[in-house]
């Protein structure tokens, strides 16, 4: 039998809304000395009369229930995905178990020594050097300085960094930046590690190394908690998931099993439009409607195969923010990612550059038979370097073949998830004659 | 599940709700070397950032000796108990500027490093240790100067009783005074979580301190009925034994010595209380 390594019983943690205080003593007092005349609080605010309705099983009263009595075991050596919607608790639970903030009750009982990567380069200065940031970020993230001597010139080569070691960090590229900081991460040799979002900064090769390098960790024998958005990432390297929604366990078991039944959860999935009210949320950017439209521009649930079809997504930046990307992914149903696609072009530099507050609309029109008959998922999400800034998804389309083409030529559709028409070249060569020789 | 796993496992770490986090001294030094990355960090950013860099540690308590010997010597015609005056503004300004650093660096130390104490845990207490730390170095070169400053009036001619116990005495001062301003500077630190504006409020009060302690004047010209003033101001005792240390000024009663620092050990332990009070939800309100 493995060892139990991570156990929580009856974890809940609540936050209080409204008015606790208005955090500086001056309004405090102003408060008081309004109460003390029978005035009306001039530091109340309206939305707190008016409160959003939806949510309101986790809402008594002022309190908030961000996590509601979660129990759950984690065994020496499992690699566990933590899925579920914005706002189901994923990231209130790392932060529990990351010792960041407390449970209003209940126990979590770890054994071994855990390191949580909730960001990567926390602590990095810009002007450090290269160098002077990887010592700091290591003992930050708690190795000791023999650890990180001893380690150091593994995490250079990790990071592709080369000559520039010695050179302050704010006059490295983004790319440079994250990879640094997530090689200094990768190098941590906790029991147990907490990994949230990481990946989902840095270019895809170096994606794609920092997964291959969480496998080594975990075939090393260590334990591994990934909190993720990226279905592909989970899918592809936790066997085991949990899946939170409003702040309970909802599910947990193998990972198809979860991230099917995330995808398919009512709320925010299953819908072919998204639609919120912006002032309902917070946030430096957004989204606030993504669509499906065919051919005819007409919002439907399902495409045709042999039709072009548009996505489109219309988001609110509330202030100038640089070094955007927004873009979406379509999903497979097992949460397998089909195609990636950024609204702005990632090798135009303009990409980098300041975009200014206000609505935008951004729309893609894909091409008639890339994707094959099925049901997709979106996720649509505005991150840039460091943060991710707004992520709709469980946005659901089918993609149907109802002109029948493929059985008009009396053939099943191969499994594949492109049925593109790529340009065939066919050219007759030969022909053999009655001898069998070809002339 | 069995709901006494409490009891019948053993974790190496237990997270239950709690009012206040468990001060541990022994994790606090395990984290040591945190505490001194942290100190080189600030240490090399305040010399990469600052156009005169390390110039402004010698060039700070120059211009403020200055002044005080313009304005309190000159002008107030205030008594330096027979020490040259540069040299008695500048050895009460350096042992002030060290426990100020310590007390305003201190006092927002949730809202600075909010962005870090939300995404990994180590025992808070060791940002508030490194602070005290950088101020040491900062001390130890305007001490430097100081005694440069001494020895070259001394070979002027001045009138300088040298005494050789600031050799020993020095770093219990350094000491007490980190204890003291690290103390005080938590206690603020605790409070602005709750209160943002108070983070303001600290420089002026340090200042109406800093005038509440024999810095631009000597304890021998106190009246009487005034002394108990001093007895409740623990700054008295290192401003004051500094200067006899250093350069034989009249020493402290002992009684005066005692109350003081049986105050700053008082407000180092409510300090420490209070943070870790306030470190236990200071991340769910920040």
């Amino acid at each position: 039998m493995q060892d139990i390594v991570i156990r929580a019983e009856h974890v809940s943690k609540l936050y209080k809304l409204g008015v606790i205080n208005h955090g500086t003593l001056y309004r405090d007092l102003q408060s008081w000395w309004a109460r003390l005349r029978n005035l009306p609080d001039p530091n109340q605010s309206v939305s707190d009369i008016a409160r959003r309705s939806d949510g309101a099983a986790r809402l008594t009263g002022d309190i908030f229930r961000a996590l509601d009595d979660v129990s759950f075991e984690v065994k020496h050596g499992d690699i566990v995905g933590i899925v579920g919607h914005n706002g189901a608790g994923k990231s209130t639970l790392l932060k529990l178990m990351s010792r960041i903030t407390m449970p209003t009750s209940g126990f979590i009982g770890i054994k071994g020594r855990i390191a949580s990567l909730l960001e990567v380069g926390t602590g990095f200065h810009p002007e450090l050097t290269g160098r002077e940031n990887v010592y700091l970020n290591g003992a930050i993230l708690g190795m000791s300085r023999s650890e990180v001597t001893s380690k150091f010139e593994e995490i250079v080569e990790f990071a592709e960094i080369g000559d520039f070691i010695d050179t302050p960090v704010k006059r490295y590229s983004s790319g440079m930046y994250v990879r640094l900081a997530f090689s200094v991460a990768a190098h941590l040799e906790p029991e147990i590690l907490l990994v949230d979002e990481v990946l989902a900064v840095g270019d895809v090769n170096f994606q794609n190394k920092c997964m291959g390098r969480m496998q080594d960790v975990t075939r090393a024998g260590r334990t591994i908690i990934f909190v993720s958005h990226n279905m592909t990432a989970v899918g592809s390297l936790c066997p085991q998931s949990i899946l939170l929604a409003d702040g309970k366990v909802a599910m947990s078991g193998e990972t198809a099993d979860v991230i099917k039944a995330y995808l398919d959860r009512p709320g925010s999935g299953g819908k072919s439009r998204y639609e919120i009210d912006p002032s309902e949320v917070d946030g430096k950017a957004v989204i606030t409607k993504v669509s499906v439209f065919d051919n005819a521009e007409v919002i439907q649930d399902a495409v045709e195969l042999t039709e072009p079809f548009s996505i489109e997504v219309e988001y609110e930046l509330r202030e100038p923010l640089s070094g955007l990307s927004v873009g979406l992914q379509i999903m497979l149903e097992d949460g397998y990612t089909t195609v990636v696609s950024l609204s702005d072009p990632e090798l135009e530099a303009t990409r980098l550059g300041t975009r200014e507050a206000g609505l935008y609309r951004a729309r893609v029109r894909v091409p008639a038979c890339l994707l094959n008959t099925g049901t997709y998922y979106l996720r649509i999400g505005i991150s840039s370097r460091f943060s991710i800034y707004s992520v709709v998804e469980g946005v659901r389309f089918d993609v149907e073949d109802n002109v029948g083409i493929i059985q008009m030529l009396g053939q099943q559709r191969k499994p594949s998830i492109s049925a593109i028409q790529l340009p065939w070249d066919v050219q007759k060569l030969h022909m053999r004659n009655k001898d069998g020789v070809l002339k | 599940m069995s709901s006494d796993s409490k009891q019948t496992e053993t974790w190496d770490i237990v997270i239950t709700p709690a009012k206040a986090t468990k001060v541990d001294i022994g994790l606090i030094w395990r984290y040591r070397e945190l505490a001194w990355m942290f100190f080189k960090r600030d240490f090399s950013t305040f010399y990469k950032q600052t156009v005169l860099g390390p110039i402004w540690y010698i060039v700070q308590p120059l211009m403020t000796a200055l002044t005080y010997y313009v304005v309190f010597g000159k002008i107030a015609n205030l008594s330096t108990d027979n020490l040259p005056p540069f040299v008695f503004y500048m050895s009460g300004t350096i042992m002030w500027n060290y426990f100020s650093a310590c007390l305003v660096n201190n006092s927002e130390t949730f809202s600075k490093n909010a962005t870090l104490f939300g995404k990994v845990y180590f025992p808070r207490l060791v940002v508030p240790v490194a602070v005290a730390l950088s101020g040491i170095v900062a001390f130890l070169i305007q001490f430097c100067l100081l005694l440069t400053v001494a020895l070259i009036l001394w070979l002027g001619g001045a009138a300088i009783n040298w005494n050789f116990y600031f050799v020993f005495l020095t770093p219990f001062l350094l000491i007490y005074v980190a204890i003291l301003g690290v103390g005080a500077g938590l206690i603020v630190s605790a409070l602005t979580v709750r209160y943002r504006d108070l983070a303001y409020v600290v420089g002026f009060m340090a200042q109406l301190w800093m005038y509440a302690t024999p810095i631009v004047y000597p304890f021998s010209q106190i009246p009487e009925k005034y002394q108990w003033i001093y007895y409740l101001n623990p700054m008295t005792t290192p401003i004051q034994s500094f200067r006899w240390a250093l350069l034989s000024s009249p020493p402290l009663p002992w009684s005066l010595v005692v109350t003081n620092t049986l105050i700053a050990l008082g407000l180092m332990l409510c300090g420490v209380l209070f943070f870790a009070r306030a470190e236990a939800n200071a991340m769910d309100t920040v």
